[in-house]
């Protein structure tokens, strides 16, 4: 099968890359754009360990097919924030201690993140039922709810 | 004020950042130049013979580099077991082979019987699809008892049974059969520790390499324990020697023990790295995962407990059968021996405790460690049928423990199951646990619950769990192969910023933020001036991994004993310097001082002077600043505590939801309690699941049913509430230095008897006395309809 060839843009930068007919935008972002924060936890839409956003909506990239995304704007963990300049909800985790083996973190960022957007103030509630996608096995949940829902106040200008 | 350096102090974790922006290196985010990919053939009948694999087709496919079998690991060594279990009657455990890839026959749904390496994973792939193998299924030994049934088909021909061991352990038996005669009540209770898959959400990876010029040999592998692996297979397997073989185990995405096992992909791609001449890569996909990464739990136990009028504990008596899979797992043999029945005592002064443990070989995936192995187990079966008892008899649960706790001032206590506990105060634990769970709000919660027609129920639970895995000695005696004190090194450079290279590994823990600070206080410097090292075989050279909450316990000792002796040669460098005693010298915030003058020098002067020793004792010490240190316990940590859980319980479908959940720990000191609290957290959340979601599921044909996040219910943010946790009880453990004990698995063993206990209360007023994890809507609903 002759590879495909895609434009598209990802966190806000031009790219370009040739892929299977049949491989994951998952496996594009990190095997050939070398963004390897975005990881697998099951290939099949269940952890939401892969998530990015794709024009703003939230997905799993082990379910998108890297052919689909021509003239998309993606964006991933590596988007979001630097070392240098966290963003809110990356600060308010390590705040708070909410990530242990790092492995969800990428995923649980992004997903926290088009909440924010959609919902600027979010219950708890709200936020369980929203990151109900992403399977975190070390923190128990709580650490990260705390922190996204400090995230949210911060972004929203309260306890600055 | 709480403190913002050193112990005590919630720094904040510095191995985030990395994580936080994506930048973490875990094992599959590596890829060498050259790699091939590997892809495993699994078997997918439970039990069969294989008549032949016929490999021509597949190694003509495109990109295909070489196909292995069996064949190509004849006169191999097998995976070995690093424990092994002397039986009641003296006898050595019964003990199969167990080959990296199927020699003959296939055991298990996912037992290795070929591997395609090629040039990508899809060739590897597709070509594995054109593996033909021939099986002659057998009929499949999936249920314990009928494994153990005479006449049962046999997993190993070789072996006489299905049992691996009968295993005892306490009283003797005419004591204790005495006590339960006498006794004026006996409650009895069966029950069934649900088989978990322990699931960390990094699936496991490993790239093997081999380097012609060198001759040596790289694994990166997704362990907690890259020593441990070096030592298995290197020595057992393969046959390299330890400084021919560098074992990496970078970021970890969890492990929760599934990743303690010598695994047989691990010696696969090492092998095949050589014998294909390029680095093999292989990553599980998560339904692999199910099928090859050990299981946890899966017992099956009779518990009896015998009471006198007043609700003492008499006797207590159990009778288990542990499931081992069809192979035995790195450390299976150990978890329902003495892991498991050394805890029967819990935290009473039952004065006669017997075991039984029978280990079973059945046409499942080897089941070994999980987050608290064996504890959970015992913790279980004890915490559920005091809680009978105490219904039955009429007696508060918690008044029934506390009058039966072992007190305060009884320590050490050494109980009728082999272990002799340091320390502990179980009460001032049960009084922190009623403040912060506010039991005495509990009637009126129950109440508002009932006003909404939901029934609620309040559970209580006290365990007591031994951690830090040592000493090497005693684990001798009990069978284990391996020694399991800790090793480190503390390297200071001419700057006097610090490396600590330790052998314990984190995948999650924060051993490069706690560490650091063990080492900034006892030297007086500023946490930012120390790094860890761990996870290469190649930068620290001796060490035993993570597991069994020992890693500060037994691998923070260490650091401490290699940093007295780093401060020792440094007092003599100050004392030089300084032209004074070395017995003068004080250390203190990073200054060596003379003892009641005002002549110092500082930390940095020191280390320079080592490093550049033109003013220097070289007559007395030699140059450099550069200790390392090996610990080995004498005796494990106990930390112990008491949980409380509140469920909703919806009589209609079933559904149960945790309202409340509070626990109070005491892992005596504590370095930061901030990660503290998140290892309990992450605990908790594991607990419930095992209590009310999770549940590994084999058919009678041995076909793994829950093999997939469709079917295996993990936890999510949504079935779990906020946690109420404090570790201010803290009775210092007495025999290390830090006088600390471990918190990795508390969570995870406290909670599961908490939630079940909870639910049995808020439906004990129907008859309900029992229902068996997970308690699903379906169980639960089935056990009201029941008792009606
Ligand atoms: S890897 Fe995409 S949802 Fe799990
Ligand atoms: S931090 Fe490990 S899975 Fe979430």
């Amino acid at each position: 099968m002759s590879k495909i060839h895609v434009t598209t843009q990802v966190n806000g930068d031009a790219v370009e890359f040739l892929c299977e007919p049949d491989e994951t935008l998952l496996d594009v972002l990190r095997d050939r754009l070398n963004l390897t924060g975005a990881k697998e936890g099951c290939g099949t839409g269940d952890c939401g360990a892969c998530s990015v956003t794709l024009n703003g909506r939230l997905v799993a990239s082990c379910l998108v097919l890297g052919a689909e995304v021509a003239g998309s704007a993606i964006e991933t963990v590596e988007g979001v924030g630097t070392a240098d300049a966290l963003h809110p909800i990356q600060q308010h985790l390590l705040d708070h201690a909410a990530l242990q083996c790092g492995i969800c973190t990428p995923g649980i960022i992004v997903a926290a993140k088009a909440l924010l957007v959609q919902n600027p103030d979010p219950s708890e509630g709200e936020v369980r039922y929203w990151l109900a996608g992403n399977l975190c096995r070390c923190t128990g949940y709580d650490k990260i709810i705390r922190a996204v829902l400090s995230a949210a106040a911060e972004m929203r200008g309260e306890n600055a | 004020m709480p403190k913002d350096n050193g112990i005590g102090a919630s720094s904040k974790r510095r191995e985030d950042v990395r994580f936080l922006t994506g930048k973490g290196k875990y094992t599959d985010d590596i890829n060498i130049y050259g790699q091939t990919y590997a892809y495993f053939v699994r078997s997918q009948v439970a039990h069969g013979t294989i008549k032949g694999i016929d490999s021509t087709a597949a190694e003509a496919m495109p990109g295909v580099v070489k196909v292995f079998t069996g064949a190509d690991f004849e006169g191999i060594g097998g995976i070995p077991c690093g424990w092994q279990v002397t039986d009641r009657n003296g006898e050595v455990m019964q003990e199969p082979a167990h080959p990296v890839l199927a020699q003959g026959k296939v055991r298990h749904v996912g037992d290795p019987i070929a591997v395609v390496v090629a040039e990508s994973l899809q060739e590897a792939r597709d070509a594995a699809e054109a593996v033909d193998v021939d099986i002659d299924e057998l009929p499949a030994v999936v249920d314990m008892k009928a494994a153990l049934a005479a006449g049962s088909t046999k997993v190993h021909d070789d072996l006489t049974s299905n049992l691996c061991y009968d295993w005892t352990l306490g009283g003797e038996k005419a004591d204790v059969d005495a006590a339960f005669e006498n006794a004026h009540h006996v409650t009895t209770l069966d029950l069934v520790n649900n088989r978990l898959v322990a699931n960390p959400m990094e699936p496991r990876v490993a790239i093997g390499k081999y380097d012609a010029a060198d001759e040596d040999y790289t694994l990166y592998t997704t362990s907690q324990n890259p020593h441990v692996i070096r030592l298995l297979m290197g020595a057992f397997v393969l046959g390299i020697p330890e400084h021919k073989l560098r074992v990496v185990a970078p970021d970890v995405g969890g492990g929760f023990g599934t990743k303690i096992f010598h695994y047989a992909e691990e010696a696969f791609c090492t092998f095949a790295a050589k014998a294909v001449g390029r680095p093999v890569k292989w990553t599980a996909d998560r339904s692999e995962a199910f099928i090859s990464d050990a299981h946890g739990r899966d017992h099956v136990t009779k518990i009896e407990l015998a009471l006198d009028e007043n609700g003492m504990f008499v006797a207590l008596r159990t009778d288990t059968m542990a499931n081992m899979g069809a192979y035995l797992s790195t450390f299976a043999p150990s978890v329902p021996t003495w892991l498991h029945g050394t805890l029967m005592a819990g935290t009473y002064k039952t004065p006669h405790v017997s075991v039984n443990v029978r280990a079973v070989f059945t046409n499942t995936v080897p089941v070994d460690a999980y987050r608290g192995a064996g504890r959970p187990e015992a913790t279980y079966q004890l915490e559920r049928v005091i809680d009978k008892a105490a219904r039955e008899i009429g007696i508060d649960p918690i008044t029934i423990r506390r009058q039966n706790f072992i007190k305060a001032d009884e320590f050490p206590y050494a109980t009728p199951v082999a272990v002799e506990y340091d320390t502990g105060d179980y009460d001032a634990t049960m009084n922190k646990l009623i403040e912060i769970a506010d039991i005495a709000g509990f009637a009126g919660r129950k109440a508002e619950s009932e006003a909404k027609g939901k029934r609620r129920g309040l559970g209580i639970n006290c365990y007591i769990e031994a951690c830090g895995i040592a000493p090497s000695n005693l684990v001798g005696q009990l069978g284990a192969r391996a020694g399991l004190y800790e090793s480190a090194t503390v390297r200071v450079t001419a700057t006097g910023s610090i490396a600590v290279m330790t052998g314990s590994h984190s995948h999650g823990q924060g051993h490069e933020t706690t560490f650091p600070q063990v080492v900034a206080d006892m030297l007086g410097i500023d946490e930012s001036m120390i790094d860890i090292v761990h996870g290469d075989t190649s930068k620290v050279p001796m060490g035993m991994g993570t597991y069994g909450s020992r890693s500060l316990a037994v691998g923070g000792s260490a650091i401490v004993k290699a940093t007295e002796k780093i401060i020792a040669k440094a007092k003599k460098i100050a004392a030089h310097l300084l032209e004074a005693g070395e017995a003068d010298i004080e250390l203190a915030d990073g200054q060596f001082t003379v003892a009641g003058t005002d002549k110092s020098v500082a930390w940095g002067d020191v280390t320079l002077a080592a490093y550049v020793p033109h003013n220097y004792p070289l007559e007395d010490i030699e140059p450099g600043l550069e200790e390392t240190a090996f610990y080995d316990p004498n005796n494990f940590t106990y930390p112990a505590g008491a949980y409380a859980c509140e469920v909703e319980v919806d009589e209609a479908t079933g559904k149960v939801t945790v309202e409340r959940f509070a626990a109070a720990d005491d892992f005596g000191n504590v370095i930061n309690p901030m990660i503290v609290e998140g290892q309990v957290h992450g605990g908790i959340g594991q607990g419930i699941g095992q209590a009310l979601l999770e549940h590994a599921v084999y058919d009678s044909d041995g076909q793994l049913l829950s093999g997939s996040y469709m079917d295996y219910a993990m936890p999510r943010a949504s079935d779990v509430p906020s946690y109420v946790v404090d570790h201010s009880c803290q009775t210092p453990c007495t025999h290390n230095p830090l006088g600390v004990k471990g918190c990795g698995e508390a969570g995870a063993i406290g909670s599961p008897p908490a939630v079940v206990n909870a639910v049995v209360d808020a439906l004990a007023d129907l008859g309900v006395t029992h229902i068996d994890m997970p308690l699903s809507p379906n169980r639960v609903w089935s056990a009201i309809q029941a008792a009606k």
